[in-house]
């Protein structure tokens, strides 16, 4: 269910702003992707995990007839080491296979290969580690307690992050405020499980020397640099190719060191060799997100103005620090982002990532923002509490309503529509029959609840908002290049790199809308490093934006040029043409000439130009903007069994503002998506670490993915407010989905607690949690009946 | 995720399914029925078999008969064969009830319920069933036939006393009687998941009074059993919010709780006292 209230988008549009299919699903739905598992092999490899968290290898041993690969073998391939330039960033390389001592529970130690991937299992299964077995550090906390084992020798402390923030006038402010209001969140880990988990193939060309590794990745490009870099090799010496990929979700925008191994094996035995991760595998030791304390404060003026914010963040980064972005990722976008939608200059924030026993953190979808949304959200309901005043007043006090704003760390938030999404919620959902109904039930001992969370969400933002962190890598921007080939086809090169998005579809129209061509007719080829233009792939809700942007600019480029051979061909002027339909008309009369017939004049009988145009017909755009902010309201009412803790999400409602929508069919598919994520981060997914940092989580039915019964159907209200910021007007859309799940749900579990007095700040909020709250809850009520959540259709 | 090797057997006929199994249980054979429990535990190589007897092409075995006193079900019988009642008899529409929480649909079309029984996860809906019902296992080797009652049938988290070379061939559910009542009630957090806690109750009434109570409890401790204290709470009252309640509390207080990550001692007990008397609340519907 998808509602559009137009803004000044849409206006006379013929491609942009249409749900047209995606051109990437023929293919996909009839068996006909190609993914880099789908690929034949003559080594497949097998790695071998440490099955302790910390400690010294004592030694391996490697069974009769087994080809094992240790750290020892590869000495010359460098450790990756990603590097921030500030926020007392502590630098700690990550071995490709454990040096000498592990760091947690599924870190690489030994790498077998064999004839087939069987093979590799069996001799894996006789590879013996001994190691000597060490305390682990697991939770966040712990790793800052006094006298905490020290993980890495350059990380005193374990703090390997710490970012630090408070404006000049906090402390006034905070003293003469009203009333302090207090939220201690805890946002658990999780793990983005794609559904096509790691996979990497490498093939090894005797007449070059050259290496092509096949891999499943967000960033191509910075795979190669990364690799290229540890190997010691010329990157032209490596090829990289992202394939389909089956879901990333920020997981893998991290340079794993799986996939370095993989391409060396390749040139060490000059043959083709691969690796598919299994589930189990994904789930230990691929890239974790979101494990978070927060401590947020708030103080208000007597009329529940927000008047200053002091955020505490503790970030589990894990045993290592991801690359390109860092470890830094997660606490410093919580510092810089912490304020969201509300309107506060006073602010205060101290951000650190810890290392400790248990697999490092990556991205994953959101970025700190479910996380510090969740904890934002509870601190309004809070202080709405406090103040006695219903939630949406508090918000319709505090938001954001004058553009451009300055957030008190100097971010600039570009026109949106934080009230707007949230009234056109609050209409939708019809909040008084809501509460009619709720006292309803609540007399008939049934618990049901409505949350809100309004959010802004930082998207498409180029390399200044990188380097404002210090990143000795500064992604950002874009390059398209768009050719109209001599037969007259449109193929587009760019250099980000989907997963599964549709962007192949988006770019598409937005060249179609400027020269005229259907977007059916329309190549856009991407996620080969040698013949896409270097680029930074798919993250941070970018690749509309950004690649879009430099499509744009590419194809207006190749427009003008075509408007120019038409005016030689038609002998007209310019200005009297108009580009569709695959042709350029002359307005007015019945002059008209195909884009074919252009393109091979451009290439075959440039003579005719007279020097006045240049041959060929390829341009190419670059883009790097400076951010632009979406923003959102969802609505979540749940009904709470408060005799077992289950929460089931009746109704799901949010109402979005991305600028100008491309494909609003497209945009509800991620909206979709993302909302059945954050309700799995809400109420779910939680990776489980005990103490001795062995994973309890492990597989799918301990980590618990919401299942299509555990998912309501998702009611969309779009608004577009034409970003300024962004030359598509286009803003982001790939996360916000997964951001606002965690309050909006969190907070209709607390309203459904109302009459217990008690309140959970929690993710994911499980019915265990739920019921030890309840069970030494002062009111007894007695309730009854609770739905049939085992059964399955 | 790939199994250790292994050799599969597939014998056609009962007998020669015993022999082989004689011949390779000493080397870790195993019995391959859905495979729903077996493979996934391969793949994650938690276990190792040498051996797959793969019972699915024995004839006769697919045997699913009510002879007026038990309902018979062979060891080829899958879930699904219960989606819709068996029996006209009450046992019929409880199984079919039971069903709908194993699982999702497609395990449902290759699991079976000797396989469930054999495997005797504590959250076993069939394990529950054949606890709460007092099942007979008919267990045959070549050495012979042996009937095994419920409560000397399971012995703790996926064990039982099933000796080696020994096939489930049938279980008999006796019958309910024709005016029996049931319930059932399970807690689990996704939809198909196994059962964090689940209860199935059964009586009859006399004069408005319960009698021939059983409350069998599953999920909630190693085995699946009946639970004593609760039926007491049951037999000789009238059904309803009193006597449902106290049952739920005297199973709570009963029990030995299984504790795991998603479920402390605390939590398994509140989980016991709803799902006691859910399930007979739903004897009433
Ligand atoms: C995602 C998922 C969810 C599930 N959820 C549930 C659930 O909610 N509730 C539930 O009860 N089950 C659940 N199951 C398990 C499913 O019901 C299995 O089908 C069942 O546990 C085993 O039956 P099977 O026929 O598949 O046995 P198999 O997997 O073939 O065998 C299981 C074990 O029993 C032995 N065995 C099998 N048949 C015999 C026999 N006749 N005699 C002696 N030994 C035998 C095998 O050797 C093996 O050790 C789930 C499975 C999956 C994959």
């Amino acid at each position: 269910m998808s509602a559009h209230t137009k803004g000044s988008g849409g206006d006379g549009l013929k491609w942009v702003g249409r749900s047209i299919r995606r051109l990437e699903d023929p293919a996909l739905v009839q068996g006909r992707g190609r993914f880099t598992a789908d690929l034949p092999a003559a080594h497949w490899v097998r790695f071998v995990r440490s099955p302790n968290a910390a400690g010294k290898i004592r030694g391996i041993t490697a069974p009769d007839g087994a080809v094992v690969i240790t750290a020892a073998d590869i000495a010359g391939v460098k450790k990756i080491t990603p590097m921030l330039h500030k926020f007392n960033y502590k630098p700690v390389g990550q071995p490709i296979l454990a040096e000498g001592e592990v760091r947690f529970v599924g870190e690489a130690v030994a790498a077998v290969v064999a004839a087939t991937e069987e093979d590799a299992e069996d001799f894996a299964d006789l590879v013996e580690i001994d190691i000597e077995d060490a305390p682990a550090l697991v939770d966040g906390r712990a790793a800052i307690a006094d006298g905490a084992p020290q993980l890495h020798a350059g990380v005193p402390g374990n703090v390997i992050v710490k970012g630090e923030f408070k404006t000049p006038g906090f402390d006034d402010v905070w003293t003469g405020a009203a009333k302090i209001i207090r939220c201690e969140a805890r946002s658990n880990r999780q793990n983005a499980t794609p559904m096509e988990a790691r996979a990497a193939h490498a093939a090894y060309d005797s007449a070059t020397g050259r290496i092509t590794l096949h891999c499943t990745t967000q960033m191509p490009h910075l795979v190669r640099t990364a690799i290229a870099d540890c190997l010691g090799i010329p990157e032209s010496d490596l090829r990289v190719i992202a394939p389909d990929v089956g879901g990333g979700f920020g997981q893998k925008m991290s340079l794993c060191p799986e996939y370095v191994l993989i391409a060396w094996l390749a040139r060490h035995l000059q043959s083709s060799v691969a690796w598919t991760e299994d589930r189990r595998e994904n789930l230990i030791a691929s890239f974790h997100s979101r494990d978070q304390y927060i401590t947020l404060e708030g103080a208000f003026d007597a009329n529940a103005k927000l008047l200053a914010l002091r955020a505490n963040v503790l970030a589990n980064t894990g045993a290592y620090s991801c690359f390109p972005t860092s470890c830094g990722m997660e606490p410093l976008m919580a510092m810089a982002e912490m304020p969201g939608p509300y309107d506060v200059q006073q602010y205060e924030c101290l951000a650190r990532a810890v290392v400790t026993n248990t697999c490092t953190m990556g991205a994953y979808r959101g970025v700190s923002r479910p996380s510090i949304t969740f904890t934002l959200e509870r601190l309004m309901d809070k202080a709405a509490k406090a103040f006695a005043i219903d939630p949406l007043d508090i918000r319709r006090k505090n938001l954001i309503t004058q553009f451009p704003y300055k957030s008190a760390i100097g971010l600039e938030y570009d026109e949106a529509s934080y009230r707007e999404t949230m009234e056109t919620a609050v209409e939708a959902i019809n909040v008084p029959a809501f509460r009619a109904r709720q006292q309803l039930a609540r007399d008939k001992g049934e618990y049901l609840g409505i949350g809100f969370a309004t959010f802004s969400e930082r998207t498409g933002y180029g390399s200044p908002a990188f380097a404002a962190r210090g990143m000795a890598i500064t992604p950002g921007w874009e390059t398209v290049h768009i050719s109209v080939d001599p037969s007259g086809f449109v193929e587009a090169r760019i250099g980000s790199s989907p997963h599964g998005q549709g962007l192949r579809t988006t770019l598409a129209q937005i060249i179609a809308e400027e020269i005229g061509v259907p977007p059916q007719t329309i190549k856009v080829v991407h996620g080969d490093t040698d013949t896409a233009p270097y680029g930074w792939g798919t993250f941070a809700s970018r690749s509309l934006v950004i690649s879009g942007g430099a499509t744009l600019i590419a194809a207006r480029k190749v427009r003008a040029k075509l408007l120019k051979i038409a005016g030689h061909m038609l002998e007209a002027a310019e200005t009297d043409i108009v580009l569709e339909d695959g042709k350029a008309k002359v307005a007015g009369t019945d002059r008209e000439v195909t884009v074919a017939a252009m393109a091979r004049e451009a290439y075959t009988q440039t003579h005719r130009f007279k020097g006045e145009i240049e041959p060929g017909l390829t341009e190419s755009g670059t883009y790097d903007p400076p951010g632009t902010f979406s923003n959102a309201c969802h609505v979540a009412i749940v009904r709470l069994d408060v005799e077992t803790g289950h929460v089931k999400v009746e109704r799901y409602l949010v109402a979005e503002d991305a600028g100008r929508i491309i494909n609003p069919m497209i945009a509800d598919g991620q909206v979709h998506g993302g909302v059945a994520q954050g309700i799995g981060n809400a109420l779910l997914e939680e990776i489980i670490y005990d103490e001795s940092g062995a994973i309890l989580t492990a597989n799918l039915a301990d980590f618990m993915p919401p299942t299509a019964h555990e998912i309501p159907p998702i009611e969309l209200h779009h608004m577009e407010t034409p970003s300024t910021q962004s030359i598509t007007r286009a803003k982001g859309l790939g996360e916000g989905g997964t951001i606002g799940p965690p309050a909006a749900i969190v907070n209709a579990i607390n309203d459904a607690l109302t009459p217990f007095n008690v309140e959970i700040d929690t993710i994911p909020a499980t019915p265990q949690r739920i019921r030890a709250l309840l069970r030494n809850a002062t009111n007894s009520a007695r309730p009854r009946a609770g739905g049939d959540p085992g059964a399955t259709t | 995720m790939k199994p250790a090797p292994f050799i599969r057997h597939v014998p056609r006929t009962l007998d020669e399914a015993l022999a082989t199994l004689a011949e390779v249980a000493g080397e870790d054979g195993r019995i391959l029925a859905g495979g729903q429990s077996l493979v996934p535990i391969m793949a994650f190589r938690l276990a190792k078999p040498a051996h797959l007897v793969d019972i699915n092409e024995v004839a006769g075995l697919d045997k699913l008969a009510d002879d007026g006193k038990f309902l018979t079900i062979g060891a080829r019988v899958r879930h699904a064969a219960f989606h819709e009642p068996v029996t006209a008899n009450p046992l019929g529409r409880l199984l079919t009830y039971v069903a709908r929480h194993i699982a999702h649909y497609p395990i449902r079309m290759r699991g079976t319920f000797c396989g469930s029984l054999a495997h005797a996860d504590p959250s076993s809906e069939w394990c529950l069933t054949a606890a709460t019902l007092d099942a007979v296992m008919v267990a045959k080797s070549v050495k012979g036939t042996r009937e095994i009652r419920a409560d000397g049938f399971f012995d703790g988290i996926m064990s039982t006393h099933l000796k080696e070379g020994e096939l489930l061939a049938e279980v008999r559910l006796p019958l309910l009687p024709p005016d029996g009542k049931f319930g059932f009630y399970e807690f689990s957090r996704r939809a198909g998941d196994f059962a964090m806690s689940a209860a199935l109750a059964t009586y009859r009434l006399d004069g408005g009074k319960m009698t021939d109570v059983r409350v069998g409890l599953g999920g909630a401790e190693a085995s699946p059993r009946r639970i004593p204290e609760a039926e007491a709470e049951l037999n000789g009252k009238a059904p309803g919010d009193a006597a449902f309640r106290a049952a739920g509390e005297a199973a709570s207080a009963a029990i030995e709780p299984l504790e795991d990550h998603q479920t402390d001692a605390e939590y398994r007990r509140d989980l016991v006292k709803v799902v006691v008397r859910r399930a007979l609340e739903h004897s009433l519907i």
